[in-house]
């Protein structure tokens, strides 16, 4: 398993994905470090999220190699699994069921402990107030706390988030930099599909831009990535600020 | 350990269907609603006569859970797609088939239910009486259940994802439960009218079979149809 | 996936229209034998001609199927997409000969059962193999995607396959408990003779058909890759 391939966290190699007579993607290659955190860009429809859920294993390409620690995203479904931490565009919640609820369904699945904390990882979205009430009842932006904590039970290496600031406030913005920067602190690789740089600012390393289904730009963030010391700072800041 | 993942599970997702449905109630309800009234329906077809109600009692029982279980097999995976659920569910790592298993369990439960309001009604509206070979007829009720909820299933996995899904879950399944109707209407009526010619046993060996058949292939196939 | 996209290629004009004029010339001249030989039937006639053509469309549509099922396995196995179009192209055929099984038997049931369909074992397990079928390229025009068109008509291909003895036994079981015995009975062996002459005509014909069909997928899918390669391009 040692191979040059295996170093890598992430990697595309001409990935391309046709659906019907429209090529969204036409050749992406790509490369993610262990601890790498980048910013994916991108006008609408440039074929950002198309890449992630290729990674995510939900789409499969239709040419092209895509890589999550040298595991095929096509073929070696599971192990890729069980590395991922995927946030997608909607929450992906059952309304029926309470937060909690929510979360153990999520806990059964991944084969977790029956003793796992849930109800910290609520806490710690700031949803303590609200563990057993219903999704349905929940404002967008709760729900999108509510799959950051049910992605916070999988410690993952490889976080694939999709536009995740959308429908946050500035606390929850704080949350998911701490999240992300956490993740990336500790070895692990994030790619986010972001529409605006500014929520990122200081959590991003490199920046790659996708235009017309290929990469038009790959350069480092306008504002450099904070190390782990100063992070802990930032955050701790943001967190007191809430 | 593997294997206790998985049957963990599936009991996750049989949890997660039953509490869902459960919850909003307003699903079973008109399900259920809508089996009884298109066996009332059946009723001012066939009758008033009292005798041609009861040879048609057993087809028209099992018509009606057939049209009311179509709706509930789509409902199963409109649960998944409503908020983007599928695309998480996918994410978790372990085989495919204990979806399927699970989103099985949950069914049963479901159609079964109905059956049971669906064939209490049609019992007191078709003037049945109940005969001494009950349990027999009870075994029937369970297999014929069984092969529409393995097949409903599996085939709203597919339906309930493409365009057009309300045409083309009937159109997929009702050709493939041919065998299942023929063989419970026909065991069902036979047990009725207390199973003279003895042939109530060969109808239902050859429900166990298909439901056994069909269980094995769409197990092996959910993997196939899922994840594409 | 390592490979850049799978290859179907696009087909060589080849001899096929020889191939096709051979299997009309030979369907021809097995129904001309067929028709000079056999004797008319005792009871039926010269109405037993229509079973040359009614008799070899049966056979044939179970051959169609029994490719259905082949390549659709094939094709879950190992994801060649040309797999997929065989058994969709062989779908279609197999459809087709199955309506024609169907109305054939309706205009020999016309005079020989008085009306034009009876809830004979045969025809309606004939009738219900038409519908499974039928259902399975609904499913197609209904799915875009080509990968997911593809694992989803193979599964139905094959249940649909899988469930065709046991409609059969099903439906032989619903007739013969209720009586009402079928009408076919043995045949002396000129008609065995015709029968099996115009059964390898249906089967050239079959052939052709399937391979037009087949031909023609392949010659769109062949484009469409070439629209990937020119999209492509440009990087690789």
């Amino acid at each position: 398993m040692v191979t040059s391939k295996s170093e890598l966290a992430i990697e595309a190699q001409g990935v391309a994905r046709r659906f019907g007579a429209r090529w969204v993607l036409r050749g992406v290659s790509l490369q993610l470090e262990p601890g790498e955190i980048v910013g994916l860009l991108g006008a609408n429809g440039s074929g950002k999220t198309t890449l992630l859920r290729i990674f995510g294993t939900l789409l499969k390409p239709t040419a092209g190699t895509a890589l999550i620690y040298g595991h095929d995203v096509a073929r070696e479904t599971d192990a890729v699994r069980s590395e991922l931490g995927f946030l997608a565009h909607t929450p992906g919640l059952y309304d029926d069921l309470t937060a909690r609820e929510n979360l153990k369904f999520g806990a059964m699945m991944l084969g977790l402990p029956a003793g796992n904390n849930l109800d910290a990882a609520l806490e710690r979205v700031g949803l303590g107030h609200v563990i057993n009430e219903r999704v349905r009842g929940f404002s967008a932006g709760m729900q999108r706390r509510l799959a950051l904590a049910r992605l916070l039970l999988r410690h993952a290496r490889v976080l694939l988030l999709d536009e995740p600031y959308s429908n946050l406030d500035t606390a929850g913005i704080a949350l998911m930099n701490e999240i992300i920067t956490e993740a990336g602190n500790a070895g692990g690789a994030a790619l986010v599909v972001l529409h605006e740089l500014a929520p990122a600012a200081g959590v991003l390393d490199r920046t790659i831009t996708i235009e017309n289904g290929r990469v038009a730009d790959s350069r480092p963030a306008p504002v450099p990535r904070l190390r782990p010391r100063t992070a802990e700072r930032a955050a701790a800041g943001a967190g007191g600020g809430r | 350990m593997a294997f206790r993942d998985d049957v963990r599970r599936i009991r996750a997702i049989a949890w997660k269907d039953l509490t869902t449905e459960r919850r909003s109630k307003a699903g079973f309800n008109s399900v259920a609603a809508l089996g009884v009234t298109i066996l009332v329906l059946f009723g001012f077809a066939l009758g008033p006569d009292a005798q041609a109600l009861r040879d048609a009692a057993a087809g028209a029982l099992w018509l009606s859970a057939l049209f009311a279980g179509v709706l509930a097999f789509n409902r199963s995976y409109q649960v998944e797609l409503e908020s983007g659920a599928l695309d998480q569910l996918l994410q978790y790592p372990g085989p495919r088939w204990v979806i399927y298993v699970g989103k099985l369990i949950a069914n049963s439960l479901f159609v079964g239910l109905m059956l049971i309001i669906v064939i209490a009604v049609g019992i007191a509206l078709f003037q049945v009486s109940i005969p001494a070979a009950w349990p027999s007829l009870l075994g029937v009720f369970a297999l014929g259940a069984v092969g529409l909820v393995v097949l409903g299933t599996f085939y709203a996995a597919m339906a309930s994802r493409s365009r057009a899904r309300e045409v083309l879950l009937p159109l997929l399944l009702f050709p493939m439960l041919v065998p299942v109707l023929l063989a419970a209407i026909s065991a069902s009526k036979a047990l009725l009218v207390g199973d003279m010619m003895h042939e109530a046993g060969a109808w239902i060996k050859l429900l166990g079979a298909y439901d056994l058949i069909f269980f094995v292939a769409t197990l092996w196939a959910f993997e196939y149809v899922i994840e594409v | 996936m390592t490979t850049a996209a799978p290859t179907v290629e696009a087909p060589r004009p080849a001899r096929w229209p020889v191939f096709g004029a051979v299997s009309l010339a030979a369907l021809v001249a097995t129904q001309v034998f067929s028709f000079l030989t056999s004797p008319p039937d005792q009871n039926m006639g010269q109405l037993e001609k229509i079973l040359y053509v009614h008799v070899p469309a049966a056979w044939v549509m179970f051959v169609c199927f029994a490719i259905v099922l082949v390549y659709s396995l094939r094709f879950l196995w190992k994801g060649r997409e040309d797999d997929d179009l065989l058994a969709a192209a062989a779908a279609e055929v197999g459809a087709i000969f199955n309506g024609l099984t169907l109305v054939l038997g309706m205009i020999w049931g016309k005079p020989a059962w008085g009306v034009w369909w009876v809830w004979d074992a045969r025809l309606t397990s004939t009738l219900v193999l038409f519908l499974v079928f039928v259902g399975y390229l609904a499913l197609r025009a209904f799915v875009e995607d080509p990968q997911r068109r593809g694992q989803w008509s193979a599964a139905v291909g094959i249940l649909g396959a899988l469930n065709v003895p046991i409609v059969w036994m099903s439906v032989t079981w619903w007739r013969t408990l209720h009586q009402m015995p079928s009408s076919m009975r043995s045949m002396a062996k000129i008609y065995w003779v015709g029968m099996f002459a115009n059964f390898g005509a249906f089967l050239l014909v079959m052939a052709y058909f399937i391979r037009r069909r087949y031909d023609a997928a392949c010659t769109v899918r062949a484009a469409e890759h070439a629209s990937q390669a020119a999209a492509l391009g440009g990087l690789d």
